[in-house]
């Protein structure tokens, strides 16, 4: 219901919002114990649009996820969610913009599936909560488990019933710390395809990938990043390539055309040669 | 804690709060009348009716015994007892730990010393005179233990925790040393005192610490919803609007209030604030809406049944009422440290 109508008025929006910003970032720098993690990048993304973030371990995806979501301050440069900077934004403000979905959250004490779903409503819980708590549920699948606590459950579980609170935030922006990374294939596609379903919505996600074949059939734009430093970015076709994938993973790694109707497949290359 | 199904097996709150609040009465009138001088129900029901003030053709001995030293008692024991045990969820809540306790802080190190440099410097004949240190040394230490663990402007928790753990030794050796230099006559106070006890109350105790503590409960229920959101962990937990820093300063400052102003009063008694919340959580789930209210209420009923023990057991002498916790609880917390190490760890 609530859905229908959200869709609804995104669908109504699509013309401008498609060229609103909803995040940007310029020339952010972050240097940790005197070692440079983000060196002058800058990006940006839009009101229905999945942005990859992908790049080798220690590249520096998730500190651009966390300076992004606001929680790391950059020694230089800026964040802007729409006309204002990040750090002018107060917690509660903060919350119903983004939401953030890190790579494992431990809940401590044994709260219920339901309850660490109403968790994303944030500190002021009001009658109309429930209706989001629902349909997060629903929409990922954990309904069923709602009397569960979520200590017990599997991690591929547990990473569902975050994703569902992240949903239940109900933001405009989404982040996501490797949202795959723990799903067997075909929940990953299933959550893919959600993704997809959220950013058709009008919704922008930014997610970090370690799987370089779901950035390359999921995502609008890909950023490439190595050392810190932003190498590439674009539309997924173009910049995963075996050239560049090669040199940046300093393994040789093709890039194979499988059928007409899907996209290419990454693949690495036997070690041998 | 979690039961191996991982299927919820909660009770109904409302059960809880009657179970509670009927446990509570029965427990209060039995150590209304039990004691050195016993008081009949019909009496007491009486001499409740008489009001304080003696009208000369009464029972005096059951008038004086009730209104002077029972009720006071009594009242104190339900008091500190909430105290601890709303102190003991609000920091668990905060550290997302259930083995943190008032002490952990040092509140419980920080009073003692305040208490024990009140006793040496003569200041016990001067009423409230040890209250009064007691609360101010119990503030302080939690401020310090806060300020010291600040790292980059964030509190990590083991690093609290272990500041808590150094500032306690402190006090330890700073109260030896006050020991050291006391006579005879100050150590059998500061032995008294350290080791807890309800003997010595006045209702001008029960004035000071009964508007502390209901300031401290009000207090802390504002927070009962930033608590179950902490429990996401830090990031998780600002990530949907939580203020982290600002909230754990506040709920510090809280919990200051309640454990320093309850262990002023009796002295140290230790381990009611983390026995009476892990019991609730298991009945009834770890929601803080929930848990606030009913450890106040389990906390003053096990404050008030440790009292009426200890007072009784070895009749006519009495057993200090921190020695008796301490004999209970500490067993208890070995016991859910081990629970905790082999079962999914939540050090987090």
């Amino acid at each position: 219901m609530v859905v229908a109508q959200d869709a609804h008025k995104r669908k109504y929006l699509d013309v401008n919002i498609n060229l609103n910003t909803v995040i940007k970032c310029a020339n952010v720098s972050v240097i940790r114990s005197g070692k440079q993690i983000l060196c002058d990048v800058s990006m940006h993304a839009n009101a229905g649009e999945l942005v990859a973030i992908l790049g080798p371990n220690g590249a520096g995806k998730s500190t651009l996820l966390g300076v992004l979501a606001g929680d790391l301050k950059p020694e230089s440069g800026s964040v802007h969610f729409g006309e204002r900077t990040v750090a002018e934004i107060s917690h509660r403000d903060l919350a119903k913009l983004r939401a953030v979905l890190p790579q494992r959250v431990t809940v401590s004490f044994p709260y219920s599936v339901e309850e660490v779903v109403e968790m994303g409503r944030g500190p002021n819980l009001g009658n109309g909560d429930q209706e989001f708590i629902e349909t997060a549920m629903k929409r990922l699948d954990v309904a069923e488990m709602r009397q569960r606590l979520y200590r017990s459950l599997s991690v591929g579980e547990q990473a569902r019933v975050s994703m569902a609170r992240i949903l239940a935030q109900d933001t405009q922006l989404l982040l996501l710390d490797e949202p795959t990374a723990v799903l067997d294939i075909g929940q990953q596609e299933k959550l893919m395809g959600l993704v997809r379903t959220l950013v058709d919505e009008g919704r922008t996600v930014i997610a970090v990938f370690h799987d370089l074949n779901v950035a390359m059939s999921f995502a609008d734009r890909v950023i490439l990043l190595q050392d810190g430093k932003q190498v590439a970015s674009g539309a997924p076709r173009e910049i995963l390539t075996a050239e560049t994938l090669s040199k940046i993973y300093e393994h040789k790694i093709d890039v194979i055309k499988v059928s007409d109707d899907t996209g290419p497949v990454v693949m690495p290359s036997p070690r041998n040669r | 804690m979690s039961n191996t199904a991982g299927e919820l097996r909660r009770l109904n709150p409302k059960t809880v709060a009657v179970v509670l609040v009927i446990g509570l009465i029965v427990v209060m009138i039995n150590a209304l009348s039990t004691g050195a001088y016993t008081i009949q129900f019909s009496e007491l029901i009486k001499v409740i009716f008489e009001g304080p003030t003696n009208s000369g053709d009464t029972n005096s001995v059951s008038h004086a015994v009730f209104w002077n030293v029972r009720l006071p008692r009594v009242a104190l024991a339900m008091i500190v007892g909430a105290s601890l045990a709303v102190a003991g969820v609000v920091m668990q809540g905060v550290f997302r730990n259930p083995l943190a306790e008032p002490a952990t802080v040092g509140v419980s190190g920080g009073a003692a010393v305040g208490a024990v440099i009140a006793i040496t410097l003569g200041l016990s004949k001067i009423t409230l005179g040890v209250q009064v240190f007691a609360f101010i040394g119990g503030t302080l230490a939690t401020a310090v233990v806060y300020g010291l663990s600040r790292v980059d402007g964030k509190t990590d928790v083991v690093t609290l925790i272990l500041t808590g753990i150094a500032i306690n030794a402190l006090s330890g050796a700073l109260i030896g040393l006050a020991v050291f230099v006391a006579d005879d006559d100050q150590i059998r106070t500061v032995t008294f005192w350290s080791l807890g006890s309800l003997g010595l109350v006045t209702w001008r105790t029960v004035a000071v610490v009964l508007p502390l503590a209901i300031v401290g409960i009000a207090l802390s229920t504002r927070y009962s919803r930033t608590l179950d959101l902490m429990a996401l962990g830090d990031r998780s937990a600002a990530h949907v609007g939580v203020p982290v820093e600002r909230v754990r300063l506040q709920t510090i400052a809280v919990v200051g209030l309640l454990a320093s102003s309850a262990v002023a009063a009796t002295g140290i008694i230790a381990f009611v604030g983390l026995i009476v919340p892990h019991i609730l959580r298991l009945v009834l789930g770890p929601k803080h809406r929930d848990l606030l209210w009913s450890s106040a209420l389990l906390g003053a009923i096990v404050t008030l049944l440790a009292d009426l023990a200890a007072r009784t057991i070895l009749s006519p002498a009495e057993l200090p009422l921190g020695v008796l916790t301490a004999l209970i609880g500490a067993p208890f917390f070995l016991w859910l440290l081990r629970k905790m190490r082999t079962s999914e760890s939540t050090w987090t």
